[in-house]
């Protein structure tokens, strides 16, 4: 039965940032939990498949001899069986059964030696493609850009990693040895048949059309039904992870019973049809039982008549009795293999198309790498939109000279933020020329040019670890004294001394344990300890609390000296010192210059700045 | 056994669980009895040259594998429904299980894992459940069976079962032992590679600002050698199984033909008794490797079955008392009385102490204090969404704990510091405050709210879907579509709880003044990191670790409370510390 839906869990803190004015976006990847989808590209995704696995060549004949030789041996067994019955069981010949007797046993050893050693290759085979295919879908999402992490929502990336490739891996290992042994199995039995007794093995072999047929038959029933089943199950699995996520809202606002009954629709609605989809793929077994039956009787009837009438003996009934038993499970296991087969190929294409998407480019790699930096930043003429015909920043002009600071301050959503995620080519323009130091930053490889910048983004992002291993992301090199001067530059040493095990605390997943204004003293702990030329603070103190927020900017102020800044704050008296001051208003810089001059104009800044200060004057 | 215990679900499905397994019975009766129609076909009906005991025989076995068959349907046809509506119950149970969680009980058992146990866990439940109607009585019944057939059609040759039964069991049971820890260190391997890949995604801005995608990488792949690692040894000694029981089987075979050989020699015994037992033997092997398969499964359901009866074992912190009132109409004075307050019941970790006030109704009270010092739990406390530890919480003069809860809840407007909102149109989630909102009472509910301007933008307006529960909405702007759906109820008491942190100060402002005058009876409470935003409040609480440090009005408190002109002057004084 397919699972195809673990991991819903990963959605759940779906914070993804705010993006001011992107409104959207299409979401392609919706088929988090898809049913059986058939693959798009059969042979160009077999292929590349394939390529992972040829990479174990040496393997891989090995897998296919072994096999054989398994294969083989399990059908000498019932062959020497039949043998035995007639030429030394009935003529009651021991001599002659010893013989065969330890014939039999050799063999019985070496069959199972076989298909241990086949299945021990294939193991590794297949785990070593599939780690492949893991490693290099990770690397290729770290060359992916933000676009694409925008696009795609964090589930349906990570059931890329699950459910994707578990299902390529269950098949991979499985299939090869099944196909292989399975065609082996038929051709070898039948031949084996023909051979000892032509006439009885053509009755014997009247089942396998019925096998063909009601299988067929079935899997196409069930398949439809487990698709439908699976849609219902993705689409009430989506409620149930909305429905938790937002338990807290649900429960001030006294939603409880108005969700429950949504629920049970859809779980009723599930239960309908996974009694189909079950019903159906459980009549298999009984028909597969009964196919059995009809093989068994058929030979041991017919093998008994044809044995009166001499045409036929006791061995050839016993060797036909345990062949037509195998003959059917190869043929069973061949319509199992179909259906996840097909699902490991759908997972494959999923797969391969995220390696396919289109990287942050490359192309800058080769320039000069910029050791420092002084800090003149100019955007010329800049404009951009998240899509591609909703421009969120038009005709973005600044000069910011080296060691200045400058204040970005605006209404929600009028694309503060975007300018920051420009600088540090999160994303890149769509005309205009952004410079640093007098060089178009797309001519500086990107790696290159976050080196340089120190970026404290608007929301905190902590990693599981220790406390210390957290700031030391800002710079791996950095040993244990400058991690603690990092903290205390960043008024982070305090808490963290008072927590019990200090710089060694381990933070939950996301850093839950600590409060929000602890966590953004980490952030900043680490963006100390990066020691950038440029530094970004994207509305770095929002939710600390003001007592805090003073340590932060006596902090913060000694590490700009010397440092072009960025800051965004809502808080307007925080940057009355500024150098400069761009309003920004519907992705536009409507007013610049210094505090006075701006409050002088009597615009748009100083109604922002008076409706925050005439209640106190 | 966690799963057993789940599994009094089935006891409404009584009649139709038990079907399935005599039904199944009936089935394997048939699959048991065709080796020994052939011992009788080849010792008498051969043997004797009896053409016609081997016709009659075999149209016999033949309609007997359609009595089989009727039985096999039948068996799937009742164990499927009975293991449905099991499954279908049993995650109706835990949802409205968990519809009954306090808040206290949703922090403790932590959104991630209850989803996964609502979903996966009772998923594999459900396949596990329908797996073991079908095939826990199958392979039994046809082990058992096999066995006993054996020893009835060739008694001489029962001395071969004793001794290769019990080389089975041993070997059966040292492989699951051996394996099932196994398996949890592959686990284990697979969630710390699971919480890199997850972590990266969910980071993905720190990472690439920091150009960390190497050191990354690195992680990633040690995480992933090792859970190769893991799971290739785990497969390999699970592959051993297989071919080991086989082996043990087919030695009995050959032991059959040499013991049945010496046996045939003596006289004691027919040759169609030996192949029948070799049949019998073979279908033993066929049923022990589905036992092997479905101990395998169980023992990984039964983590599921055990994540599941915790949450159904859970107590719903706050229960409604039977006495309850539940016709009140709550004018909005709120009365903490000597309130204490933690969140695990532990004296030794207050989180508010001796919490004591009076807002009148149709009063603003505004929050002020450190992160940490209590802001949130104190309003917390308000609509009951957490138990205080001791004093008295009155609304209107009346214990909160006797009042119905829904009651209570549907009067009070609580805007989160988290906003979120759910997935559907702008309209739907201002509807959710109150679903019985008119559309002007919709736009007013915006308006106040000043999110009716930018909503008028969005593409169809109150209409526009909101992507992936509102990215493509600003922070600030989702914050104030969350207040419009407080609104909307118009709340006898509205709690912002630090509600206007992504809002600009002119919005902020705007919305301020909207809601004292359009709801001047409205009890307000504000939680505030600006004082700016509490500075008209009629009463400002200052909190600090826990405790009321001051009370007041503005101008008082500056004259009163150090801790408050500390605050005052680090955010509007004239001592300046701002950047450059």
């Amino acid at each position: 039965m397919p699972d195809n839906n673990k991991n819903i869990k990963s959605e759940t803190k779906s914070a993804a940032p705010p993006f001011p004015g992107r409104p959207g976006g299409g979401h392609r990847g919706a088929h988090i939990m898809g049913p059986l989808v058939k693959p798009r590209n059969r042979e160009d995704t077999i292929k590349r498949l394939g390529g992972y696995l040829v990479k174990e060549k040496t393997g891989l004949i090995a897998v296919f001899f072994l096999v054989t030789v398994a294969t083989l041996l399990r059908l000498c067994g019932p062959y020497l069986l039949g043998l035995a019955v007639d030429k030394y069981l009935i003529p009651r010949d021991i001599g002659g059964l010893k013989n065969i007797i330890f014939l039999l046993i050799a063999i019985y050893v070496l069959s199972s030696a076989f298909t241990w050693l086949q299945n021990y290759v294939m193991i590794g085979i297949a785990q070593k493609a599939i780690k492949r295919i893991r490693d290099e879908l990770f690397v290729k999402l770290q060359t992916l850009p933000l676009r694409f992490f925008d696009r795609e929502p964090r589930g349906v990336l990570m059931s890329r990693f699950t459910n994707d490739i578990e299902n390529i891996s269950n098949t991979l290992s499985q299939s090869i040895i099944q196909i292989i042994s399975s065609l082996l199995s038929i051709t070898g039995i039948i031949a084996i048949m023909l051979f000892i007794n032509w006439q009885l093995a053509l009755i014997t072999m009247l089942t396998v059309p019925l096998v063909i047929l009601t299988t067929r038959r079935l899997a196409f029933h069930t398949r439809k039904a487990y698709s439908k089943r699976q849609k219902e199950l993705g689409s009430l699995n989506g409620f149930i992870e909305e429905t938790i996520t937002g338990q807290k809202v649900i429960k001030a606002y006294n939603r409880e019973s108005e969700v429950i009954a949504k629920f049970n629709q859809g779980n009723e609605a599930l239960k309908k049809s996974s009694v189909r989809a079950e019903t159906l793929s459980g009549s298999m077994g009984p028909i597969m039982h009964m196919i059995n039956r009809l093989g068994f009787a058929i030979v041991v009837c017919v093998g008994g008549l044809m044995t009166v009438k001499g045409l036929a003996t006791v061995g050839v009934i016993t060797t036909f009795v345990t062949y037509s038993r195998q003959f059917a499970q190869p043929l069973q296991q061949i319509a199992a293999l179909y259906n996840s087969i097909q699902a490991a190929l759908a997972g494959a294409e999923r797969v391969f198309e995220v390696m396919d998407e289109e990287s942050e480019d490359e192309e800058s790699k080769k320039t000069a790498p910029l050791k420092r930096v002084g800090g003149n930043v100019e955007f010329e003429n800049v404009n951009f939109g998240y899509l591609e015909d909703v421009p969120v920043l038009k005709n973005i002009n600044l000069q910011a000279k080296a060691g200045q600071t400058i204040a970005l301050v605006g209404p929600t959503g009028s694309g503060k933020t975007t300018i920051i995620n420009l600088l540090t080519r999160f994303y890149d323009i769509n005309s205009g020329t952004i410079r640093i130091d007098g060089k178009d930053i797309r001519s500086i490889n990107r790696d290159n040019l976050r080196q340089r910048l120190g970026i404290v983004l608007q929301d905190t992002y902590l990693f599981s670890g220790t406390i210390k291993e957290n700031i030391r992301y800002g710079r791996l090199d950095a040993g244990n004294e400058e991690i603690i001067q990092a903290a205390k530059t960043a008024n982070a040493d305090q808490f963290i001394r008072r927590l019990p095990q200090g710089y060694e605390t381990l933070l939950t997943e996301e850093g839950n344990n600590l409060s929000q204004g602890q966590r953004q003293l980490l952030a900043i702990s680490r963006a100390v300890l990066s020691d950038p030329d440029i530094l970004i603070l994207d509305e770095a103190t929002s939710s600390v609390d003001t007592r805090t927020e003073i340590l932060i900017q006596k902090a913060m102020l000694s590490i700009m000296k010397g440092r072009t800044t960025f800051v965004i704050a809502h808080r307007l008296r925080t940057i009355r010192n500024a150098d400069l001051i761009l309003v920004i208003h519907q992705g536009e810089i409507i007013e610049r210059g210094h505090h006075q001059e701006l409050l002088a104009q009597k615009g748009f800044y100083y109604e922002l700045y008076t409706s925050q200060f005439k209640k106190a004057n | 056994m966690n799963i057993i215990k789940l599994f009094s679900y089935l006891k409404p499905y009584l009649l139709i669980t038990v079907l399935g397994p005599l039904f199944m019975l009936l089935e394997v009766a048939v699959d048991l009895s065709q080796p020994w129609f052939m011992q009788r076909i080849i010792d008498i009906g051969i043997t004797q040259n009896n053409l016609d005991f081997v016709l009659r025989n075999g149209i016999l076995m033949l309609l007997l594998s359609f009595v089989g068959l009727t039985g096999g349907f039948m068996s799937v046809y009742f164990s499927t429904r009975a293991s449905l509506n099991f499954a279908t119950d049993l995650r109706r149970d835990l949802f409205v299980k968990v519809q009954s969680f306090s808040y206290a009980n949703l922090d403790r058992l932590s959104t991630g894992p209850l989803i996964t146990r609502l979903t996966d866990d009772i998923n594999r439940i459900q396949g596990i459940t329908i797996m073991i109607l079908r095939m826990l009585f199958r392979a039994p019944f046809l082990l058992i069976g096999s066995i006993i057939m054996a020893a009835i059609t060739a008694p001489e040759l029962a001395p071969i079962l004793i001794v290769i039964l019990p080389i089975l069991v041993i070997i059966l049971y040292v492989i699951i032992k051996k394996n099932y820890p196994l398996f949890y260190q592959v686990q284990l391997c697979l969630d710390k590679l699971n919480t890199v890949i997850q972590e990266n995604l969910a980071g993905v801005r720190v990472v690439k600002a920091f150009v960390r995608s190497d050191y990354e990488t690195k992680k990633f792949t040690a995480a992933n050698d090792r859970y190769m690692e893991t799971t290739v040894y785990a497969s390999r000694m699970v592959a051993l199984s297989m071919p080991l029981l086989m082996l043990t089987i087919n030695l009995g075979i050959v032991a059959v033909l040499w013991l049945g050989g010496v046996k045939l020699q003596a006289g004691g015994i027919q040759i169609g008794q030996i192949v029948a037992f070799i049949n019998y033997l073979m279908q033993v092997m066929t049923s022990l490797m589905f036992v092997g398969m479905l101990i395998l499964h169980i023992s990984r359901a039964e983590a599921s079955g055990k994540r599941v009866n915790e949450i159904l074992g859970e107590k719903p912190e706050i229960t409604d008392d039977p006495t309850a009132v539940s016709d009140l109409v709550i004018k909005g004075e709120v009365s903490f009385r000597n309130v204490n307050f933690s969140y695990n019941g532990s004296a030794d970790n207050p989180v508010l102490k001796d919490i004591s006030f009076v807002a009148k109704p149709g009063e603003t009270i505004g929050i002020l204090g450190a992160t940490g010092s209590g802001k949130s739990s104190l309003i917390n406390l308000i609509p009951r969404l957490y138990e205080a530890d001791s004093g008295e919480i009155l609304i209107d003069g009346r214990d909160i704990r006797s009042i119905n809860h829904k009651v209570l809840l549907e009067q009070i407007g609580l805007v989160a510091q988290n906003t979120f909102l759910f997935s559907g149109s702008v309209k739907d989630n201002i509807l959710y405050g109150n679903p019985q909102a008119e559309e002007d009472e919709i736009t007013w509910a915006a308006q106040t709210a000043q999110a009716d301007r930018f909503i008028r933008h969005l593409p169809v307006g109150y209409d526009s879907e909101l992507k992936q529960r509102g990215v493509n909405l600003s922070g600030g702007q989702k914050q104030r579509i969350s207040i419009a759906r407080a609104l909307v109820r118009k709340p006898a008491i509205l709690i912002l709880d630090d509600s206007t942190s992504a809002v600009d100060a002119k919005a902020e402002a705007q919305i301020q003044k909207a809601i004292k005058k359009k709801m001047n009876n409205t009890t307000c409470f504000i939680v505030a990191q600006k004082i700016t935003s509490v500075l008209e409040a009629d009463k400002i609480i200052v909190l600090d670790n826990g405790s009321i440090a001051a009370i007041g009005r503005h101008e008082e408190l500056l004259t009163t409370s150090d801790i408050y002109r500390e605050i005052y002057d680090s955010q509007l004084g004239e001592e300046e510390i701002s950047y450059a």
